[in-house]
């Protein structure tokens, strides 16, 4: 069964159709990279998927149960995990503080008026951090962290709840070439080791060609290809999308 | 029939004059965000100084006419004087402590004003060629009331044309809405706020110089007209004009009424409508949401941890004094320390709001002064013992908590903070209004301790475990999983709903935990004054409050603290050298948020990070 499936997505804003009938599906395992000029809608689509934005029309499903609509949270609870485009973490807390927040709020500790954070999951969030090489970054404040650990930060929380489907706006926005291969890559081995959907949006084509085993491409609200990357490639309407950047060639 | 008509006609009149003073505050904060609390002083110093003109100047019309205009102009220049000594310094700092330092300029006017024309009321004289009264329907109604009645319509007229038909009234209007938009296009700040605080002020004055026929000129203007100024602003909305004109009219048309249908609620009527209203369209009447601040978000609050060597040396130092040294001491300086000890609970719990939670409470003593009534009523009315007494008034406090909690964390900012000042006036005019329960403005008097308590020394003892203990499981809390909820949502909510966390029930238990924790201080506070006056819930007290978090530091526990014993020390010496100790104490806070935005304890340990590398 898909991990995520949408259908007839819908999304106005005043006059404006900012997403229009997107229909598609994520699978256990899958790399799924969602492309597309600016401002054609992407960022919209995701804010559906984890309940920031409420879809005019249309049905997301989770392992088959209907999300549409629900809150953030409660998105949450049912395993998804999100990382933002501009990188959201508690900037007064260390880096491992962060994570333990995650574990505590998976577990439903977060009423405890008692014991301190301190002594609460620590060992599985060192764990975690350990895995994605940020583990001598632990007791650093998240609100000095360079902007590349930040998103290494993020993907951490949002393993934290061991989701069924990451949902990853912009991963690599704002590092240098070198970390976007390193961290796409280590989330491509998490996510076959352990059976996640990941659904990522990239401006980035060489980390897309790279790394994505599927490729859905937005253009004004629409979806105009779906395929492999070799297929997406292609694609004449895609390179008519994209004509003039030389982006689709995986040039700078 | 008659008789409503009339009270519709002076309903009309306050309204009028209420709209003075709202629209130029409402107008001050439209363009430089800043609450200002010495709005009332103004209105203040433009009847006093209305009141020397007309008398000094030759009678007559010119005298009179010229004396309140005088006076409205004179009272905007002094705007200018505190924009651009005191305000102009402080346009980034938080919300709150721009409150704080207009309510150091309050005191300062109060005392000023108490030097300048004594502390007797003065009357004025009446408006020549006003004196008499023309017949309504048959009924007699002053001139002078209809006057006024026409010159809110007039001054509301004239500042359109102002706002819409001159380059300045335009650039006004676009700084209301993107101030920094309009910074960017070249347009120099500083004379337009400068011009705005000048034109709010004179409203102000003039509002206050129009009084003078109608009423006595007194020292308690001041916080009468703000709240109500308050109540208008919000209830239209934040920097609308028409807004400020629609609700003076609503809230001047609900007091005329009000004493009409319902005498005995007069008070709570008027804030229940500001609360109604903030809940059902958060951002007033006629208000827009604000355009969120960009950048200058300040930097991130900074981690929190184990105490360091140095800080709990000196804690466990201070502890031992607390300790050891009553047993030498006389009966005042007992009392001075229990209440320093309440206090310290008092400022502990209001930081748990506003440090970790994030949030503004102007209102903070509504739930001191409820655990006061709940422990005192419960011993008139059910014989309850002490610490039957002890017990109930947390909880009291903490279900109002939950209760006004409820709506007030769902707003954030200015909104939230008025929002909690209305929950707390309801509160007081409660205690001040239901005579037959609480006794009104008399109180409660004989809550006094059991036998065994009664001795200065025990009570001491006693206040000292019970505060002590509930600040230190403050302090656990917020190293507790709880406590770090209220952070996350404070540092992202972004990022907490998408960990699952409900921001929205995080603040609201904060909030009531907060509560109830206020509630013990005010129990202790009732037993050890041995009664209970309205005053434990009024502005001054909830003012107090964040002065002992803002002053010591809103970013750890320790700030609170040496707030609470630097501020009830600082005031119990000053009543004791000065008559004018308001204006020591004005200044004090003046010059703290002018050279110590970070509080006290933030300002230490600055230094000692400088000194001692960073941490």
């Amino acid at each position: 069964m898909a991990t995520l499936e949408v259908a007839g997505l819908e999304k106005s804003f005043g006059g404006v159709r900012a997403v229009q009938g997107v229909s598609f599906a994520v699978h256990p395992g899958e790399m799924l990279a969602l492309i597309g000029p600016n401002g054609a809608g992407k960022s919209t689509c995701f804010n559906m998927l984890n309940g920031q934005l409420r879809p005019d029309a249309g049905t997301v499903r989770l392992l088959g149960r209907e999300i549409t609509g629900l809150a953030p949270r409660q998105v949450w609870r049912l395993g998804v995990g999100r990382t933002f485009q501009i990188t959201a973490t508690f900037g007064s807390m260390t880096v491992l503080e962060n994570v333990q927040m995650a574990l505590l709020s998976h577990h439903r500790r977060l009423g405890g008026l008692w014991r301190p954070v301190a002594r609460l999951d620590a060992a599985p969030a060192r764990a975690l951090l350990g895995r994605l090489g940020m583990a001598d970054q632990a007791e650093r404040p998240c609100g000095i962290l360079a902007y590349g650990d930040l998103k290494r930060v993020e993907l951490a929380i949002a393993l934290a709840n061991e989701p069924k489907l990451l949902l990853m706006d912009e991963p690599t926005a704002g590092m240098a070439p070198q970390e976007r291969v390193a961290l796409m890559a280590l989330t491509a081995e998490i996510a076959r080791e352990s059976g996640i959907a990941v659904l990522f949006t990239e401006h980035d084509m060489d980390v897309v060609f790279s790394h994505a085993d599927r490729i859905l491409v937005l253009d004004r609200g629409r979806l105009i290809a779906e395929g492999a990357p070799a297929a997406v490639r292609a694609d004449p309407n895609v390179r008519e999308v994209y004509l003039g950047s030389g982006a689709v060639t995986g040039a700078h | 029939m008659e008789n409503l008509l009339l009270q519709a006609l002076s309903g009309l009149a306050s309204a009028s004059s209420l709209f003075l003073v709202a629209s130029g505050l409402t107008v001050i904060f439209g363009v430089s965000r800043v609450v200002n609390f010495a709005h009332g002083s103004l209105y203040m110093l433009g009847a006093y100084l209305a009141f020397t003109l007309v008398t000094q100047l030759p009678r007559g019309h010119l005298g009179f006419w010229g004396g309140v205009v005088g006076a409205a102009i004179i009272v905007g220049l002094i705007g200018v004087v505190v924009e651009v000594l005191l305000l102009r310094r402080i346009y980034r700092a938080p919300e709150l402590f721009q409150l704080l330092a207009t309510f150091g300029v309050v005191l300062i006017v109060q005392d000023l004003a108490l030097m300048t024309w004594g502390a007797q009321d003065l009357l004025g004289p009446r408006a020549p060629g006003l004196r008499g009264s023309t017949e309504i329907l048959g009924l007699r109604f002053p001139l002078y009331e209809l006057f006024l009645i026409g010159v809110g319509p007039v001054v509301l007229g004239l500042l359109w044309l102002l706002f819409h038909r001159t380059r300045w009234g335009t650039l006004v209007r676009a700084a209301t809405q993107d101030r920094e938009m309009v910074g960017a296009l070249g347009v120099n700040q500083r004379m337009l706020f400068t011009s705005v605080f000048f034109l709010g002020s004179l409203l102000a004055g003039l509002g206050g110089a129009l009084q003078l026929p109608r009423e006595s000129v007194n020292l308690h203007m001041d916080l009468s007209i703000i709240t109500e100024a308050f109540v208008v602003v919000v209830v239209g909305g934040l920097g609308s004009l028409s807004g400020a004109a629609l609700a003076a009219l609503l809230i001047g048309e609900l007091h005329a009424f009000g004493i009409l249908v319902l005498p005995k609620i007069t008070l709570v009527l008027v804030f229940l409508v500001m609360a109604l209203v903030l809940v059902v369209r958060p951002h007033g009447l006629l208000g827009k949401p604000e355009a969120a601040a960009r950048g200058g978000q300040g930097s991130a609050a900074p981690l929190i941890g184990p105490a360091p060597p140095a800080l709990r040396r000196l804690g466990l130092a201070a502890l031992a004094v607390a300790v050891l040294l009553p047993p030498f001491l006389g009966d005042y300086a007992l009392s001075v320390l229990t209440e320093m000890a309440i206090l310290v609970l008092f400022a502990a719990s209001l930081h748990l709001i506003m440090g970790p939670g994030g949030m503004a409470s102007f209102g903070h003593a509504a739930y001191f002064g409820l655990g006061a009534y709940g422990a005192a009523l419960a011993g008139q009315w059910l014989g309850a013992p002490m610490l039957a007494g002890l017990a109930l008034a947390p909880l009291a406090a903490g279900i109002f908590g939950l209760v006004f909690g409820f709506f007030c964390v769902r707003l954030s900012g200015v909104y939230a903070a008025m929002l909690t000042l209305a929950f707390a006036q309801i509160a007081w005019s409660v205690a001040f209004q239901w005579v037959e329960l609480t006794g009104g403005d008399n109180g409660i008097l004989g809550v006094w301790p059991d036998r065994w308590a009664a001795p200065k020394l025990v009570y001491y003892y006693l206040a000292l475990v019970l505060c002590l203990g509930a600040t230190l499981l403050l302090r656990r809390v917020i190293h507790a999983p709880f406590g770090y909820a209220l952070r996350a949502q404070r540092d992202s909510t972004l990022r907490a709903e998408a960990i699952g966390i409900d921001a929205f029930r995080i603040r609201w238990l904060g909030f009531g935990l907060a509560a109830a924790a206020a509630g013990i201080a005010g129990g202790l506070f009732a037993y050890a004054k041995g009664s209970v006056f309205p005053t434990y819930m009024d502005i001054p007290r909830s003012v107090d409050a964040l002065l002992m978090v803002l002053l010591g530091g809103v970013h750890t526990l320790s700030g609170p603290i040496v707030g609470a014993l630097a501020l009830t020390g600082l005031q119990e010496q000053l009543v004791r050298i000065t008559d004018y100790w308001r204006l020591v104490l004005g200044s004090i806070i003046v010059l703290l948020v002018l050279f110590f935005p970070q509080g006290l304890a933030g300002a230490a340990r600055a230094r000692w990070e400088a000194r001692h590398g960073d941490a």
